[in-house]
């Protein structure tokens, strides 16, 4: 009991103003944060991918495979997050069997399902399986039985049968770009429906979700190729680097008018939320929001990829341009997330006050264990890597 | 049919044969019986051990208070909100096994001035300035009869 009260004033002391007593303690934390922003990566890198194969952009040739292993390596993380925060994993498995058909969050495990299985899984497979057949006949001992496994038993390598596996990945393809924005949009859905935030409560959620997943997905890419050639020592394709920048640039440019589009409507309605969010912008979430979101994740990036788009730069200058920008795009999505998830636990819904999120390191919530959800996707990308290396792909075309 | 469509169908078909079969024997037989949820729940919660007890279990021992209660102004709590859910010391009675706080904060989640909380509800004081002379609420207002002895 003296734990309780002790926990409680402790609570208390970072509250401002008045606040309903279950607003007191954020329910959702960092993993929560952390889950779309991981979808996001997925839906991003997947629509980077499908801009080659579907809208025909072949510049975008080198990075193809390694935008849809990427986006693997992180969809398989992104439900650990979910789970880690419920704490429940040995149930976790009963939102797949027992599904509730009004909920959304219980549809999530078919949407997910869906573009695991069915889209990324598949798309992959297709494009790799003339190299499995390949490749089970160039190694030895155990590995040929793995690339044999994983060939599936099929054998057929003649041009008739590769065209069909094109074909079929293809219509995959198309089928996965709908899927991706599903998966994420869906994340912004579950926000925006929450009508009695309004912070949250606009229709424009799951698309500036889907539109900010591109720009991060696009960034993580293009970071990821220039490292990955960098460790293989291999010469940067300028050409298709350049060529995702300019992508990354478009996607910004909407994804900032979105998100300013969102805001200015929450301005001029001025409803009576309006004060407390305005109270929230310029208090709580100044740093995160002007700083790291707008300034450092958006305007910076703008202004030095346009550059890059209206002058002609050195290409080692590009390079670091590109780098630099990625990365800060990377946080500033981050911290997006941040204030959607946070931002929207931070005042209270009787809009006469605020509580405080504190971020413990250690625990199921805590940092050390969102890092480790970070960095887990990162491993997961270098096996496959080196499991299914697009690289050697090339060599044997 | 080409290699490659057989193999996916056959692995499709698989991994949903299988998943049904593992729905199959995952999901509880009295799952749905009144709602979506295990229906045997119900009777899993109500066999739980009980850790609640209030006033009702109170009387039995503490008729005293109870009686000195049900005419003060404290007369509306259970006693549960100052000494917590007693099952413990109702089954085992000893001194020191059931909640016994006071002091000025503790009688102060109720009583001290705050503007959100209406006045002819719950009186209030400022617990940092009223009769500081002692530290205790309790020294002068007996929690169960609130001025006895004061008037
Ligand atoms: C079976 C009889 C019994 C029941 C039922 C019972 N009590 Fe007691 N309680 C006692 C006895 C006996 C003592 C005194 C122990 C002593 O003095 O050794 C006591 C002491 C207390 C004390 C003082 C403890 C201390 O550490 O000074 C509190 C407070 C108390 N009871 C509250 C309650 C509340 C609240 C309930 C109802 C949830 C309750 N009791 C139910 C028998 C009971
Ligand atoms: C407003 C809060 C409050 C409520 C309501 C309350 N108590 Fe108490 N009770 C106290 C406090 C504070 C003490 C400690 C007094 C002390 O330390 O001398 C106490 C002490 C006791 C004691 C120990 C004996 C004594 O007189 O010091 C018993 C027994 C007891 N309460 C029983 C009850 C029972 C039974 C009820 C419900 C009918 C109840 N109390 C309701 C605050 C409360
Ligand atoms: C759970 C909330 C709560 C707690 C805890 C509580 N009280 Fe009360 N108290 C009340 C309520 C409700 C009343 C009756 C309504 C009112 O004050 O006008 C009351 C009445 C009083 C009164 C009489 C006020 C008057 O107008 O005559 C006094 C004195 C008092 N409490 C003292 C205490 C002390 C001392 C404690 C700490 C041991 C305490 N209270 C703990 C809720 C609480
Ligand atoms: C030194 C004795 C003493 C202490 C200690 C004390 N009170 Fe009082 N309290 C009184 C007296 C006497 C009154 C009658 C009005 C007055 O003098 O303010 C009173 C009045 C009250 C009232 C009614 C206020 C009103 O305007 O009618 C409440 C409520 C109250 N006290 C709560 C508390 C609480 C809570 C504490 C602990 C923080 C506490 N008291 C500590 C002596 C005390």
């Amino acid at each position: 009991m003296e734990d309780h009260y002790q926990h409680l004033y402790e609570m208390l002391s970072q509250v401002e103003g008045y606040i309903y007593p279950n607003e007191i303690e954020l329910q959702w934390g960092i993993l929560i944060v952390l889950y779309p922003y991981l979808t996001g990566l997925v839906a991003g890198a997947f629509i980077l991918a499908s801009l080659e194969r579907v809208f025909k952009i072949k510049v975008l040739g080198p990075t193809y495979q390694l935008a849809l292993i990427t986006a693997l390596s992180f969809l398989i993380v992104a439900p650990f997050t979910l789970i880690s925060h419920l704490g429940q994993p040995l149930r976790a498995y009963e939102i797949m069997i027992t599904p509730n058909g009004t909920s959304a969050m219980a549809i999530f495990g078919f949407i997910y399902l869906w573009y695991l299985l069915a889209v990324l899984n598949l798309e992959i497979w297709l494009d790799y399986r003339r190299d499995f057949v390949i490749w089970a006949k160039e190694k030895k001992g155990f590995m040929r039985g793995v690339y044999k496994v994983l060939s599936l038993g099929t054998s057929d390598i003649s041009p008739k049968a590769v065209k069909l596996d094109d074909r079929l990945g293809y219509i995959i393809t198309v089928i996965g770009i709908p899927s991706a924005f599903l998966l994420h949009g869906y994340v912004g859905f579950i926000f925006g429906s929450i009508k009695a935030n309004p912070w949250w409560s606009t229709v424009l959620m799951p698309v500036i979700f889907i539109f900010s997943a591109m720009v991060s997905g696009i960034a993580l890419i293009m970071i990821l190729y220039m490292v990955v050639s960098f460790l293989r020592k291999v010469k940067i394709d300028m050409a298709c680097l350049d060529t995702i920048a300019k992508y990354l640039f478009y996607m910004l440019i909407l994804d900032f008018t979105l998100e300013s589009l969102d805001q200015v409507h929450r301005i001029y309605e001025a409803e009576e939320s309006f004060d407390i969010l305005n109270v929230l912008v310029n208090g709580r979430l100044n740093i995160t929001l002007f700083i790291f979101q707008i300034f450092s994740g958006m305007i910076i990036p703008l202004i030095g990829i346009g550059a890059i788009q209206l002058f002609k730069v050195r290409e080692q200058v590009r390079k670091i341009i590109y780098l630099l920008t990625g990365v800060m795009v990377l946080v500033g999505i981050f911290f997006m997330r941040w204030n959607v998830v946070i931002g929207g636990q931070l005042f209270s819904k009787g809009f006469h006050g605020f509580t405080n999120f504190k971020l413990g390191l250690v625990g199921s919530e805590g940092l050390f264990m969102a890092i480790m959800w970070m960095v887990l996707p990162f491993v997961i990308l270098a096996f496959l890597l080196w499991l299914l290396p697009p690289w050697k792909k090339e060599e044997a075309a | 049919m080409p290699a490659q469509i057989n193999r996916i169908l056959l692995l499709f078909t698989a991994f949903i044969g299988l998943f049904l079969v593992v729905r199959h024997f995952l999901i509880p037989e009295t799952f749905g019986q009144y709602g979506h949820y295990r229906g045997a729940s119900l009777d899993d919660i109500s066999s739980r051990e009980m850790v609640f007890a209030d006033k009702e279990d109170c009387f039995a021992c503490h008729d005293d208070i109870m009686e000195i209660l049900e005419n003060e102004m404290h007369a509306g709590l259970s006693c549960l909100i100052c000494h917590g859910p007693g099952r413990e010391h109702v089954d085992d009675p000893q001194l020191g096994n059931i909640n016994k706080e006071s002091g000025r904060e503790f009688c102060g989640r109720c009583h001290d001035i705050h503007p959100s909380r209406p006045l002819d509800v719950v009186n209030q004081v400022d617990i940092k300035t009223h009769h500081t002379e002692k530290t205790n609420c309790i020294e002068c207002h007996n929690p169960h009869a609130l001025w006895e002895g004061m008037e």
